[in-house]
């Protein structure tokens, strides 16, 4: 039996961390992108007291390497006397993290937002979280799509090192087979394709956003 | 009784990091009636303008829309947002540079506050945008959007954008100051249009042959203070002051 064979015959091992990586990624993409959104809208005026908290979280968080608060959260935080599975410390970890890094991405661009048209929604009466969620968002996000798309492609590579922490994604995967078989090259070549796979998904989705936005005159993001 | 005031202004001053720009500044608007805001770059008509809706709050004195007053509520608080954006639906504003929504098509730029602020059905907030669109020619354009649009086309959208919300008083703010001189027209045409549909406006604009033809009233700041108010033939054929005089000579000097 050829190394390749052992490891066609373990598929169902790796077809089970490419599903919880799917899950793990799908999951903290979304809240990560919800938690960075609702930062911006936060930071948007009139809240002089949540300004510092939020920019000392934000470049807190972009200045801590990924899998220090990964052990952070699931080896440091029972000495507090806070438990949670690997699974609610990986989530937690890559939300916050990349929730900041969505915040900075956005926040910067909505720092050379045109004000005219904040004003012309303003004077029609929006609310600030209409205005936010329907004139200012979608356009920090076509506008920001590339980078947003670079960021989700560091969190999908962020979710491999959960593995440190048991969280039985793709990368535990292929180490648990490497390491029962003794076959790491073609073991870790499997889940390399994998991972391209989901990032091939998310190159396609971007695109389609920058199409969306082409179509408005967005072009150059 | 005289009919309420369109908009009422009331001893109005307001400084900017202790410059005065507005000084104690009195206007009646009557309902139907066109007001043209003139003077020069820096006398403090934009700032005018922008205190009616309250995108810049004055420091002191009163402004009131059909009889009440925005900005302060009836305790003498600060209104809340919530009763603030109510009057300001009540305005509409066309900006000098349009300020259309560019992620929207032309007739979602005008359904926008309709349907979200107002809660208008989709099919009422399109039958009523369609008929503003056909009023400012631009209906053909419904499904384009705003960066394939000439300055002059966007600024007629944004005045049908304005127009959806059926302001009690339409208020510009230089609405053609940024055009190309050739897209002028275009939209004056159409604001020419509305004073003869009897819609009550203050424009703020440089237009002085504009001005003459279309306004009942001519309000001219010098300073932040309104140093002529007076009826457009009186106020381009017999200014009373030196400063107006001078005014009508560098800006129009055909008048």
């Amino acid at each position: 039996m050829s190394n390749w064979d052992i490891l066609w015959s373990s598929y169902d091992v790796f077809l089970s961390g490419f599903y919880n990586t799917l899950k793990l990624f799908g999951l903290s993409a979304v809240l990560a992108f919800l938690m960075g959104s609702a930062m911006v809208f936060l930071l948007e005026g009139s809240r002089p007291r949540l300004k510092v908290p939020l920019r000392i979280f934000i470049d807190g968080m972009r200045m801590l390497p990924f899998l220090i608060l990964a052990y952070l959260l699931y080896y440091g935080l029972p000495s507090a006397g806070i438990r949670m599975s690997a699974w609610t410390a990986g989530i937690i970890a890559l939300v916050i993290y990349h929730g900041a890094y969505f915040a900075e991405i956005l926040r910067g661009c909505r720092a050379t937002f045109a004000q005219g048209q904040v004003e012309a929604a303003i004077a029609q009466g929006f609310s600030q979280p209409q205005m936010f969620m329907r004139i200012i968002l979608p356009q920090l996000i076509l506008k920001t799509r590339g980078l947003l798309g670079n960021q989700l492609i560091i969190l999908l590579k962020d979710t491999a090192f959960l593995v440190i922490i048991t969280v039985r994604e793709l990368t535990a995967a292929a180490s648990s087979l490497s390491s029962t078989y003794f076959i790491p090259m073609e073991a870790f070549i499997v889940v390399i394709g994998f991972y391209w796979l989901i990032s091939i998904g998310l190159e396609l989705f971007i695109k389609m956003i920058g199409r969306f936005g082409a179509k408005r005159g967005f072009e150059n993001a | 009784m005289p009919e309420t005031a369109a908009v009422s202004i009331r001893n109005l001053s307001k400084s900017f990091d202790g410059t005065e720009v507005l000084r104690d500044v009195s206007l009646e608007v009557q309902p139907g009636e066109v007001v043209s805001i003139l003077g020069s770059s820096g006398s403090g008509k934009s700032t005018l303008l922008r205190c009616i809706n309250w995108l810049e709050q004055p420091d002191r004195g009163d402004i009131r829309i059909a009889g009440d007053r925005i900005g302060v509520s009836d305790s003498g608080k600060p209104m809340s947002r919530r009763e603030l954006a109510g009057m300001r639906a009540r305005l509409g504003m066309v900006f000098q540079g349009f300020n259309l929504w560019p992620h929207l098509s032309v007739l979602r730029n005008v359904t926008e506050a309709p349907i979200h602020v107002q809660g208008l059905s989709k099919t009422e907030a399109d039958e009523r945008a369609m008929a503003l669109l056909e009023k400012v020619g631009m209906a053909d354009k419904r499904e384009q959007y705003p960066y394939t649009l000439s300055g002059g086309q966007k600024q007629r959208v944004a005045i049908a954008r304005a127009l959806a919300m059926q302001p009690k008083v339409m208020l510009f703010d230089e609405p053609t100051s940024a055009l190309d001189p050739e897209l002028v027209g275009e939209v004056l045409g159409v604001i020419k249009d509305l004073s003869k549909e009897g819609y009550t406006m203050v424009l703020v604009t440089h237009e002085m042959e504009f001005a003459r033809a279309v306004s009942d009233q001519v309000v001219f700041l010098d300073k932040g203070i309104i140093i002529e108010k007076s009826h457009p033939s009186e106020f381009f054929e017999n200014p009373k002051t030196d400063r107006v005089r001078r005014f009508l000579e560098l800006e129009a000097p055909a008048v």
